[in-house]
């Protein structure tokens, strides 16, 4: 007999030398939602029997070289890797995206933003249908609107067009920036992002990598909660599996 | 015996992808009066001191290093000049 998952989740939240986002995802998971959250320091190998697993924002190794170059050889990763092969649900939000595409775990790159500013705002983005089972965003809609801070200079999405093709054709990409209408165009692009995309999953769906940060808009005295709707999609998701146990994460 | 080499690696966006680092320079360049500037690329000059066996051993090894960590396959070239480190040489010749 399968048994579902009932308990609050727990999440692993990863820390290399330079996140800065860790300590708000941790408040968001423990605080506001009464789950479980332990910091995982990079050198670390094991996530601690983790649900879920979190690659923060921030400068990880400086962001030296390019960002998240250097994130992705820490022995954490290998670790990562395994989790989201397994089919762990793994987010990597700013930073925490670069590391994945760095590592290969999603496709294309971020460079810098094409007018070179360093972007700190709210940013309305537009949810689009995917066609993988979709552990961060199971809650929401194709064509829902979602309000999320954004905070970097290097979000521009980048691949080749054979590849944006593929994303686009095989349902993969989650997010775009949009207007408050919701209209995807240059003008709603707050870095010059190849096809407005600000969020895209990999072809099972359990990796999410987004330029937004979902941990900053979690709580309406921080301005707004549609972060929590990822958050509240996962908890949903993990309640859907057998219990960890079973899964042999 | 290992002979020190010197690689000068230079890493630049592949041409397809927008340089706005270069264009602002670009931009720079033509505001300060030299109008014919019509392109730039920003780019990365990283020089490499390591040792290896001989030549193609050096050429293999700044190869590597390029493929695994210095350039982004998905949006980066890389090219490099490798040359033995004569300095060291020098220094060895007249300690």
């Amino acid at each position: 007999m399968t048994t579902l998952m009932t308990r609050p989740p727990s999440v692993a939240v990863v820390v290399f030398p330079g996140t800065w986002s860790e300590r708000d995802f941790v408040h968001v998971a423990s605080t506001v939602l009464g789950w479980n959250a332990n910091l995982v320091w990079h050198t670390e190998s094991d996530l601690g029997g983790a649900d879920a697993v979190v690659l923060p924002g921030g400068f990880a190794h400086g962001d030296h070289l390019r960002t998240g170059a250097i994130a992705r050889f820490s022995p954490v990763m290998r670790a990562v890797e395994a989790f989201a092969d397994a089919g762990g649900p793994v987010i990597g939000s700013c930073n925490g995206f670069q590391v994945l595409t760095e590592e290969g775990m999603l496709p294309g790159a971020l460079v810098r933003n094409d007018h070179l500013e360093f972007r700190c705002d709210w940013q309305w983005l537009r949810v689009e249908r995917l066609q993988s089972a979709n552990a961060w965003l199971g809650d929401l809609a194709d064509g829902d609107r979602i309000r999320l801070p954004i905070s970097h200079g290097e979000g521009r999405y980048v691949a080749d067009a054979e590849t944006l093709d593929a994303l686009e054709r095989d349902g993969r990409v989650a997010l775009r920036y949009a207007d408050g209408e919701g209209r995807v165009g240059a003008d709603a692009n707050p870095n010059g992002s190849e096809r407005g995309i600000a969020g895209i999953v990999n072809e099972r769906g359990n990796v999410l990598g987004l330029m937004p940060h979902p941990e900053r808009a979690a709580e309406p005295e921080m301005g707004g909660t549609d972060g929590l709707r990822l958050f509240r999609s996962l908890e949903r998701w993990l309640q859907r599996q057998p219990a960890a146990a079973e899964r042999r994460l | 015996m290992p002979v020190r080499w010197l690689a000068e690696v230079h890493v630049a966006l592949r041409s397809g992808i927008n340089d706005p680092e270069g264009q602002t320079i670009g931009s720079a360049l033509r505001s300060l009066g030299y109008a014919s500037v019509s392109d730039v690329r920003s780019g990365k000059l990283l020089r490499i001191a390591f040792e290896a066996e001989d030549h193609a051993a050096a050429e293999a090894a700044v190869d590597e290093m390029c493929r695994r960590l210095l350039a982004s396959p998905v949006m980066e070239t890389a090219s490099w000049e490798l040359r033995a480190d004569e300095q060291q040489d020098a220094e060895e010749a007249n300690p």
